[in-house]
C-alpha cells in the first residue's frame, strides 16, 4: 500500500520550498511537521527539546499551543484529533514531560485516537547511563502506543516523522511517539532536507476493502432476518462513515443502537435509533440485543461495559462483523460473519448489495419486533423526578441541550456526568461527543475542549465536568485565558465522586469510603482568579436562563458552576457480572413520590 | 494446544521487546523463544512456541501480525514441518559412566564435545521430544547442566517464508 502523508494532499505548502536547504534536525522537525499539514502542536518545553523550541521561536504556520502540564497537552491534541478526523501533535520534553504524556497517550491509544507525540530525549551518546531527566520513553509507552520509534540519526528524521504519521492515522488510528534525542536535534549539524515522499512499509498494510464473499453472507443474513438490531462503535466516527452508515440503516429499517464511542455516527433522535447499549444503556437497547437474531456489529469492540455477562450475550444471535482490525474480531464474542476491512467501504458494498436484492419497499416491515421494542421503550427507563426541588443532573443536561439547539461540541471528563450526558443529550453529528471511553480517563474533558475549541473557533463548545474530575487538568484554565478559548464549562457538582459513592451505594452497602470531595474550591472564584467569568446555579427555575446568559458570552469562558442532587444515581445499570438483560432500573417515578 | 509459530521481524532494535512485552500484557503462555537475523539482515526470524485454546492462539497470532514490526507470520503446525532444538548437556563422567554415556550419544547421534577426565559436554540436535528423551536416558544424578536453544522450525516442501 501507498500513501502520501497524511494530510499533505489537502493542505497546500504554505511556505517556500525548502527542499534542497540544508537544515538542522530542530528545523527539520518542524518543517516536518509543516509538510504534514499541521496546525497545532500542543507542547510544553524542556531541556531535552529546546533546539526544537528554538526552531519554533516565530514560526507562523505551525501554531505552538502552551499548555500548563503534558497531561493537557496530550487530550487537548486528542480533543482536536477526535473532533476534525485530523492527525493530533503534541511536544514534550525527556523525563518527567514524557511520563506525565503517558496517561494521555493510553487514552488516545485506548479509544483508537491518531496522535503523534514528539518526546525530547538525552542525547545518544548518555542514553543509558541515567543522565538528567532519562527515562526509557519507548519502553514506558510501548504497551500503549500504536508504535514508537527513537530517532538516533538526523538522516532518518524527516523519514520517520512521516512513517509516524502514516501509522498513526492509518488502519486502526492509534498514538505514535517519537522520541528524539537532543543530540539528534542539533542546531549546528545540518543537512540537505528532502521531503520524504510516499511512505510504503512492508511489514504494514492496512485492510481497506471488505472480501466480496463475506459481504454477500451479510446481506443474506440482513435479508433473513426477523429481529435484527445495528450495534455500531467509535469505528463508525474514525472512519467517517457516518453517511454510509445512517443510508443503510434508512435502507434496512433496523433498530440501531450505540456504544458510548459511536454515539452521533446516526442521528440519535431518529426513531430507528433506540438508544445507547451496555452498562448504562436504555433498557430497550440491551432487551433488543438480548433478544436478537441477527446482530450487525460495526466498528465496536465488545467492550465488557457492553457485553456484561459473556454467556448472556446476545444469545439467539448470529453475528455480523465489520473491523478494521483483524484482531478486534472474535477477541471476547466469536462472531459467524467476520468482515475485515474499512467501514465505510464495506457498509457502502452492503447497502448497493441490499438494494440490489430488496428493491425500496420491498423489505420486511418487521412489525412484530419495533412492536416488541416499542413495549420495552413504554417503560421509559431513563424518567427521573421533574419535580424535584433540587437540580436533577439529568435535567440539566436537558437543558444544554435545548440552549445550545443540539448544536455543540460536547467533551466530557468521567463519572456520572458522563453518562448523564450521553444519555440526554442526542447528537445528531459524529465527532460531537468527544470523551474517554476504554481508559475512563478523569481529567481529560477541559483539555480536551481547548482542542476542540482550537479547531472550530467560532463553534460553542462545551466541557461536562464533576467535581472532582475538573480538579485534575484545571491548571488548562489559563491556557484558555492565553488563547482565548471561550469554552462554556458545565460542572455538574453533587458534592461526590457520584460513579464511585453510586457502586459504594449498591454493591457495598452504602459505606461511602473516600468518595466524598472534602473542602472544594469555590469554583466561582477559582474561575474569577484565572480570569474567567464564574457562576454558580443551585434551582431549577434558574439554570435554563443562566444558560442561555453563557452562551451568549461568545468570547468569554465560561464556568457554571451548577449544584445538583448529590445522591441521583445512573439508571439503567447492569451490575458487572450480569447478564445485559439483568438491568437495574430506577426506582419508578410513582414509588418515589410514595417514599 | 501447542503451537509453533514462524515470524520475520524488522531486524529493529526493541522489535524484540515488543514481542516479549505482548506477551507478558496479553498473559499470553510462552515456552519458548528463539531469534536470530536471517540471510537479510534487516529480517530477523523468530521462533515461538506456545500452548493454548484454539482461540486464544488465534489472538496471538493476530495480535503479533498487528505489531508494526512483523513483516510476516506463520504457523508452522498448521501443515508439514520440521522442528529442530539444539541441546548442549553437561554430565558426570566418571570411568564407570563413560562407556554408558558414550553409548547413548551413539544412539541419539549426538556428539561429544568437550571432555575431562571427568565430564562430557554432549551437543544433540533434534525434535523437542528427542531432547526430551535423551535428558531422560542419562543416568540418574549425571547430569550437571543443561542448555537447550528452543526449537526453530521450517515447513516441508519448496515454499518459503520470506519477502
Ligand atoms: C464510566 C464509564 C461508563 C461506561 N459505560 C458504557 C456503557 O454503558 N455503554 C458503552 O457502550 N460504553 C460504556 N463505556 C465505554 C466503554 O468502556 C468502551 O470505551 C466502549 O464501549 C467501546 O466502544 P466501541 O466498542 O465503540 O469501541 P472503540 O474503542 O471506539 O473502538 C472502535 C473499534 O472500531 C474499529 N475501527 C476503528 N476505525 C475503523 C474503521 N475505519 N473501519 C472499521 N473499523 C474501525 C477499531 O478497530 C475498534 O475495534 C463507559 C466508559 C466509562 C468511562
Ligand atoms: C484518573 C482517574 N482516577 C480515578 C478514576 C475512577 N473514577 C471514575 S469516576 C470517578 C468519580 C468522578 O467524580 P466526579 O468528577 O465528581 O463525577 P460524578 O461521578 O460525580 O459526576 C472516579 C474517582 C478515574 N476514572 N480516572
Ligand atoms: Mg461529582
Amino acid at each position: 500500500m501507498t500513501v502520501t502523508g497524511a494530510q499533505t494532499e489537502t493542505v497546500a505548502p504554505r511556505r517556500p520550498d525548502r527542499r534542497g536547504v540544508e537544515l538542522s534536525g530542530a528545523e527539520i522537525v518542524v518543517q516536518a511537521l509543516v509538510d504534514e499539514g499541521v496546525e497545532f502542536v500542543f507542547g510544553y518545553p524542556g531541556g531535552a527539546v529546546l533546539h526544537i523550541y528554538d526552531a519554533l521561536f516565530r514560526e507562523e504556520t505551525v501554531k505552538h499551543i502552551l499548555v500548563r502540564h503534558e497531561q493537557g497537552a496530550t487530550h487537548a491534541a486528542d480533543g482536536y484529533a477526535r473532533a476534525t478526523g485530523k492527525c493530533g501533535v503534541c511536544l514534550v520534553t525527556s523525563g518527567p514531560g514524557a511520563t506525565n504524556a503517558v496517561t494521555g497517550i493510553a487514552t488516545a491509544f485506548m479509544d483508537s485516537i491518531p496522535m503523534v507525540i514528539l518526546t525530547g530525549q538525552v542525547p545518544t551518546p548518555v542514553i543509558g547511563s541515567d543522565a538528567f531527566q532519562e527515562v526509557d520513553t519507548v519502553g514506558i509507552t510501548r504497551p500503549c502506543v500504536k508504535h514508537n520509534f527513537l530517532v538516533k540519526d538526523v538522516r532518518d528524521l524527516a523519514t520517520t516523522i512521516r512513517k509516524a504519521f502514516y501509522i498513526a492515522t492509518t488502519g486502526r488510528p492509534g498514538p505514535v511517539v517519537v522520541d528524539i534525542p537532543k543530540d539528534v536535534t542539533d542546531p549546528n549539524i545540518k543537512i540537505p532536507y528532502d521531503e520524504p515522499g510516499e511512505i510504503t512499509l512492508r511489514s504494514y498494510h492496512p485492510v481497506i476493502k471488505g472480501h466480496p464473499g463475506q459481504i454477500r453472507r451479510a446481506v443474506d443474513l440482513l435479508r433473513q432476518a426477523k429481529r435484527p438490531i445495528f450495534y455500531t462503535g467509535g469505528g463508525v466516527v474514525l472512519g467517517d462513515a457516518s453517511e454510509q452508515l445512517t443510508e443503510l440503516v434508512r435502507a434496512t429499517g433496523f433498530p440501531i443502537t450505540s456504544t458510548l464511542m459511536g454515539l452521533g455516527a446516526f442521528p440519535m433522535t431518529d426513531p430507528q435509533f433506540i438508544g445507547m447499549l451496555g452498562m448504562h444503556g436504555t433498557y430497550e437497547a440491551n432487551m433488543a440485543m438480548h433478544e436478537t437474531d441477527v446482530l450487525i456489529a460495526i466498528g465496536a469492540r465488545f467492550d465488557d461495559r457492553v457485553t456484561g455477562k459473556i454467556e448472556h450475550f446476545c444469545p439467539h444471535a448470529q453475528i455480523i462483523h465489520v473491523d478494521v482490525d483483524p484482531s478486534s474480531i472474535s477477541k471476547t464474542v466469536k462472531v459467524h460473519v467476520p468482515i475485515v476491512g474499512q467501514v465505510g467501504n464495506v457498509l457502502a458494498e452492503m447497502l448497493k448489495l441490499y438494494r440490489q436484492q430488496v428493491p425500496a419497499g420491498t423489505g420486511t416491515p418487521l412489525t412484530d419486533w419495533w412492536a416488541q421494542i416499542a413495549e420495552w421503550r413504554a417503560r421509559d427507563c431513563l424518567a427521573y423526578d421533574r419535580n424535584s426541588a433540587a437540580i436533577k443532573p439529568q435535567f440539566a443536561v436537558e437543558t444544554l441541550y435545548k440552549v445550545t439547539s443540539g448544536d455543540l461540541y460536547l467533551t466530557s471528563d468521567v463519572g456520572q456526568h458522563q453518562m448523564f450526558a450521553a444519555q440526554f443529550y442526542p447528537f445528531d453529528k459524529p465527532r460531537r461527543w468527544i470523551n474517554s471511553g476504554g481508559l475512563g480517563t478523569m481529567g481529560f474533558g477541559l483539555p480536551a475542549a481547548m482542542g476542540v475549541q482550537l479547531a472550530f473557533p467560532d463553534a460553542q463548545v462545551a466541557c461536562i465536568s464533576g467535581e472532582a474530575s475538573i480538579l485534575m487538568c484545571i491548571q488548562e484554565l489559563a491556557t484558555c485565558l492565553q488563547y482565548g478559548l471561550p469554552l462554556k464549562i458545565i460542572l455538574l457538582n453533587n458534592g461526590y465522586m457520584g460513579m464511585v459513592r453510586q457502586w459504594q451505594e449498591f454493591f457495598y452497602e452504602s459505606r461511602y469510603s473516600h468518595s466524598y470531595v472534602d473542602a472544594l474550591p469555590d469554583f466561582v472564584k477559582l474561575a474569577e482568579s484565572f480570569g474567567h467569568v464564574g457562576m454558580r446555579v443551585d434551582r431549577p427555575a434558574d439554570l435554563e436562563a443562566a444558560m442561555n446568559e453563557a452562551f451568549a458570552m461568545r468570547d468569554r469562558l465560561v464556568f457554571m458552576d451548577v449544584i445538583v442532587d448529590p445522591t441521583e444515581n445512573v439508571y439503567p445499570m447492569i451490575a458487572a457480572g450480569k447478564g445485559q438483560h439483568e438491568m437495574h432500573l430506577a426506582p419508578s417515578h410513582a414509588d418515589r413520590e410514595l417514599a | 494446544m501447542r503451537h509453533i509459530i514462524a515470524v520475520l521481524l524488522e531486524n529493529e532494535a526493541g522489535a524484540l521487546s515488543r514481542v516479549a512485552g505482548l506477551f507478558s500484557a496479553r498473559g499470553y503462555n510462552i515456552e519458548s523463544l528463539t531469534v536470530a537475523p536471517t540471510d537479510d539482515p534487516t529480517l530477523s526470524r523468530m521462533t515461538l512456541v506456545t500452548t493454548g485454546h484454539d482461540d486464544v492462539v488465534e489472538q496471538i497470532k493476530k495480535q503479533l501480525n498487528k505489531l508494526i514490526d512483523t513483516v510476516k507470520l506463520l504457523d508452522l503446525s498448521e501443515g508439514p514441518h520440521i522442528e529442530r532444538e539444539m541441546m548442549l548437556i553437561k554430565v558426570r563422567a566418571e570411568r564407570a559412566d563413560r562407556e554408558e554415556l558414550k553409548r547413548l550419544t551413539e544412539i541419539f547421534r549426538a556428539k561429544i564435545i568437550d571432555v575431562t577426565d571427568t565430564s562430557y559436554v554432549i551437543e544433540l540436535t533434534g525434535a523437542s521430544k528427542k531432547l526430551d528423551a535423551f535428558i531422560d536416558a542419562v543416568p540418574e544424578g549425571l547430569i550437571v547442566e543443561v542448555v537447550r536453544s528452543g526449537p526453530t522450525g521450517i515447513a516441508r516442501g519448496e515454499k518459503g517464508l520470506s519477502v
